[in-house]
């Protein structure tokens, strides 16, 4: 039988505000333990919540941002349950009315197809604290630094139908948090994590498979290994004849499975809600409209623009809006080179992501800044180096940040332009080379490459090819 | 006047009589301290005395009163109900579970009183977490009635009411969840107000029912009630609920008379279960109201009758919530060797916790479990918009709403521990302006078997003023509010 895959994720991403949603505490990542934990993070007798207006506003940006209906007013639940992080005995959330209600992305598939992924509702929520079991004897830790920091949970509708469109969307979810600037999207850190919904049905059905929840997925890598492991535990199971079991799941990196959390009948009864500590959220259409006003051109509509205004492909404008600070990273380029956008692109897209990619740098890293790079494609652009030579360049310029100018003068790496000195050097190597230019002459067309390499090699690769080109044929071709 | 012993005089005589430097705050409270401490074996009305620290605090009020930086209630020592959080001390709710806590912070209510000068004389017994209407649930012992040493003072404040009674102090704070500042108030014959949800910040003072627990006051008069509340009221920016509204001059606004208020008899609250005796005391208090100009009309709360079941579902659902961070992890009771966590949690709370707390956690537990929350919480939730509308339509013809605050007066000690539901219904009269947030109060209005019975007065939101001028255009008419038990005379 042929199966289809369904899945659904929801993503957590931490929101960036300097405090947290509840309490005045910072949220910066890595402190000592507790060291950012006041007492109502504590869950202090008599202490109450206070909700940080800067998380609301980032939700609501993120709902803009996917097109979705934001709720004029939201309500926060209280989520209950036992768990030694978890110091109030129930986590503040929002259940019924969620602050973001349907909207949606579009993803692009490998193969160029789009692909619009629903998203049922985001909510605001505080995180819960960290529980250390390791290096302790047996005993086990509280660190209550991140308990209340912001997150906002983005359901997604069961829309997908493969870890690679589940990769896919959560990568432009990651995408958008950043450019909206309401979340680092620092994966190892936990600040964008998720939770994957995964059942298969047979081709053609209608009717949704029993689901698995996989848990606390914290890189793209991950999600698509479990998923895969997931799908086919799923279809071995029922192709055995057996049935899924609803249940909770956790992905072991370590073995690349997933296995058994807790079954549905084990989940937990959260008794959810309104908590009577916090008034229902409610958002104006002045607010709407301010957030709004204050939104970053999104990363679909920079593509649109990049491959209208610099004549790019869709895919090299995808590529290059990735991040917003790629995008103005190439933009900064392009400003600085007037009328070569494409000549940019390909050297952003190029040889400036292999190196990153090579040194694990970020774009905000790179040893090879926008004007630099600029001033590399200027020189191509010009005519004063060639393409080939121009890699040897930005090898040069990466590994000692100089610019692209000293590099070409201190090495005399100019092209050579002259067509007499070209001509010479063509003399030098149809005289070196009798025999071979007899049996060019007598039909053995080949032979042209082989006159190219050796005049090349003879000017230290310095000859203008277009020039060199021409110039050849007509020597070649006799007097 | 100035004869009269120190314990004797009120609030606000006190206030006056310190700011003149007729006596000295040390003065006053060490004589305060002292009966205190002699009270302690026949009330059992406090958990802490903090004696040192307050005469530290009087001898600085001494000193700001001399410099002339005094504020109006500089070295007036008072006492808190031990569910506020105050810095340093002991904060126990009367529980177990907290027998061992000592607040690292002070609640907004204390801070706020603090700032005003007042010196706090100690903690206050009181039903264990609130939950109680006779002083009986708490860890620390019953508070005993200083009207009758074998009848109970009422609850939850029973211990800030009996010290307010007994004259150990002229005022105390208290908490009113569905009745505990008004009922004691009333089975004590003291005055009691419960001002409007969100008057008072909530901040620090430990939760026991969100949406319904208010602050308020207990003194001998509404002229002390309008002296107190007037300087722990106010917008705090700590607690979301608290209102941003101007807090108005209590004190000034007792001199409005009571002609022309019309007064509304809630007319389900003369049906069955009010002690005849009781009644008969409340129609005197009416006539007076009518001497003095009051037009008295009957009103009706129609669905005022569905109070008890509503709180009884809504309140525990919120407190088997608000009570779940008592877990044993941070602070509060731990029991010894827990084996895993599960036995920590299931031992420190057992052990924590009284039967009563436990009973409205498992029934707030219930009612909001998967299945039942549409059929107990939900519905619970639309009674009480009902009441609510019962009292917004009721105050489009009247001023105030009056009627008994307790059905009975002060209940033998134990006579309702073993029947949880006869004592819910104490509350019968009270619940109804938590569930709808407005405020009222409770003032003393006769006796029945030489025990105090009140008379209970309920406004709009916000109408603390007009309450304490009616109640104190009463008590200038009356003396039931100046009456102290022989023994702490």
């Amino acid at each position: 039988m042929n199966w289809e895959t369904v899945i659904g994720l929801e993503i957590h991403a931490q929101l960036a505000t300097r405090s947290k949603i509840f309490s005045g505490s910072a949220t910066t990542y890595g402190a000592a333990p507790n060291a950012q934990a006041s007492l109502v993070d504590l869950g202090y007798p008599g202490v109450l919540p206070v909700l940080n207006g800067a998380a609301v506003r980032m939700a609501v940006s993120f709902g803009l941002a996917v097109g979705a209906q934001i709720a004029p007013r939201s309500v926060f639940a209280r989520k209950n349950y036992f768990y030694p992080d978890l110091p109030k005995g129930y986590q503040i959330s929002q259940y019924e009315l969620p602050v973001v209600g349907k909207g949606s992305l579009d993803i692009v598939l490998e193969d160029g197809t789009k692909k619009r992924v629903g998203i049922t509702r985001a909510h605001l929520e505080e995180d819960a604290g960290k529980s250390l079991h390791e290096g302790l004897a047996g005993a086990s830790a509280i660190d209550l630094n991140r308990a209340g920091t912001p997150l906002i949970e983005i359901v997604s509708e069961p829309d997908m139908r493969s870890a690679k469109e589940a990769i896919a969307y959560m990568k432009k979810v990651h995408t958008l948090v950043r450019y909206l600037g309401i979340c680092d999207g620092n994966m190892q850190e936990g600040s964008f994590r998720c939770d994957a919904n995964v059942s298969v049905r047979p081709l053609g059905s209608d009717r949704f498979g029993t689901r698995a929840e996989i848990k606390n997925l914290n890189s793209f890598r991950f999600v698509e290994k479990a998923i895969n492991y997931e799908v086919t535990r799923q279809i071995d199971i029922l192709e055995g004849g057996g049935k899924v079991v609803q249940e909770t799941r956790l992905y072991d990196p370590d073995k690349g499975e997933t296995r058994s959390m807790r079954s549905k009948e084990e989940a937990n009864d959260y008794r959810y809600f309104p908590d009577p500590d916090l008034l229902p959220l409610s958002i104006e259409a002045r607010f709407l409209d301010e957030v709004r006003a204050a939104l970053p051109e999104l990363p679909d509509a920079k593509a649109a623009r990049f491959a209208r205004d610099y004549g790019l492909s869709e895919y090299d404008a995808g590529v290059l809006t990735a991040s917003r600070e790629l995008a103005g990273y190439y933009e900064d380029v392009v400003k600085r080179v007037a009328g070569e956008p494409k000549l940019a692109a390909n050297w952003v897209t190029g040889e400036l992501a292999a190196s990153l990619n090579r040194d694990n740098l970020e774009i905000g890293e790179s040893r090879v800044g926008p004007a630099q790079l600029a001033g590399l494609v200027s020189r191509i652009a010009d005519d004063t180096i060639s393409g080939k030579i121009a890699k040897d360049v930005f090898e040069a310029m990466w590994a000692d940040g100089r610019d692209a100018d000293a590099i070409i003068e201190a090495k005399g790496l100019r092209q050579i332009t002259d067509s007499s000195a070209i001509e010479r050097a063509i003399d030098e190597v149809m005289a070196k080379n009798p025999g071979q230019l007899a049996e060019y002459r007598s039909g053995k067309d080949k032979l042209f490459g082989f006159f190219i390499g050796q005049t090349m090699k003879a000017t230290q690769g310095k000859a203008n090819p277009a020039q060199l080109n021409e110039l050849l044929k007509k020597k070649l071709a006799g007097p | 006047m100035s004869a009269a012993p120190l314990h004797s005089r009120g609030l606000a005589a006190l206030a006056s009589g310190l700011a003149q430097r007729e006596f000295s705050s040390v003065e006053l409270t060490r004589h305060l301290l002292g009966r205190l401490e002699a009270a302690q074996p026949q009330l059992n009305a406090m958990v802490s005395i903090t004696g040192e620290a307050a005469l530290a605090a009087a001898a600085r009020a001494d000193g700001a009163i001399a410099s002339g930086r005094a504020g109006p209630l500089t070295g007036v020592p008072i006492v808190h109900k031990d569910i506020f959080c105050t810095e340093g001390v002991r904060t126990t709710c009367g529980s177990r579970m907290l027998d061992n806590f000592v607040s690292p912070y002070d609640a907004t209510v204390v801070a706020n009183l603090k700032a005003a000068g007042t010196v706090m004389l100690g903690k206050a017994n009181m039903d264990e977490f609130a939950m109680g209407s006779s002083n009986e649930t708490s860890w620390f012992g019953p508070v005993k009635n200083p009207w009758n040493t074998a009848m109970v003072p009422g609850g939850s404040s029973g211990g800030s009411a009996a010290v307010v009674a007994a004259r150990l102090a002229p005022a105390a704070t208290a908490t009113d969840t569905g009745g505990s500042i008004r009922q004691p108030a009333a089975l004590t014959g003291i005055t009691g107000l419960k001002p409007t949800y969100g008057r008072v910040s909530r901040y620090g003072m430990i939760a026991f029912a969100s949406s319904l627990d208010q602050a308020g006051v207990l003194a001998a008069s509404a002229e002390d009630c309008a002296l107190l509340l007037g300087a722990m009221a106010g917008f705090d920016p700590r607690d979301s609920t608290s209102v941003d509204q101007p807090v108005p001059d209590y004190a000034a606004a007792l001199a409005t008379p009571a002609k022309g208020l019309r007064i509304g008899l809630v007319k389900e609250f003369f049906d069955q279960g009010l002690d005849a005796e009781n009644e008969r005391q409340l129609r005197a208090a009416f006539a007076v109201y009518e001497k003095l100009g009051a037009t008295l009309v009957d009103v009706s709360l129609p669905n005022v009758g569905l109070s008890v079941p509503t709180y009884y579902v809504v309140a525990p659902a919120e407190c088997s919530s608000n009570l779940a961070r008592f877990d044993g992890v941070r602070f509060g009771h731990r029991c010894d060797q827990p084996r895993d966590l599960l036995d920590l949690y299931k031992r420190s709370r057992g052990e924590g916790f009284g039967a009563e707390v436990k009973r409205r956690i498992m029934t707030g537990t219930y009612v909001l479990s998967a299945g039942y929350y549409d059929a107990y919480y939900l519905k619970a939730q639309r009674v009480r918009q009902l009441i609510s509308a019962d009292f917004v339509r009721a105050f489009e013809h009247v001023d105030v709403l009056a009627g008994p605050t307790s059905p009975t007066p002060a209940f033998p000690l134990g006579a309702k521990t073993s029947d949880p539901i006869t004592m819910y219904l104490n509350d019968i009269y009270t619940i109804g302006a938590n569930l709808a947030g407005v405020p009222a109060l409770s003032i003393p209005c006769g006796f029945v078997h030489d025990l105090p019975v009140g008379l209970q007065l309920v406004g709009p939101h916000f109408s603390e003023a007009k309450l304490l001028a009616a109640a104190h255009a009463f008590q200038q008419e009356t003396d039931w509010h100046a009456r102290v038990p022989a023994v702490w005379q």
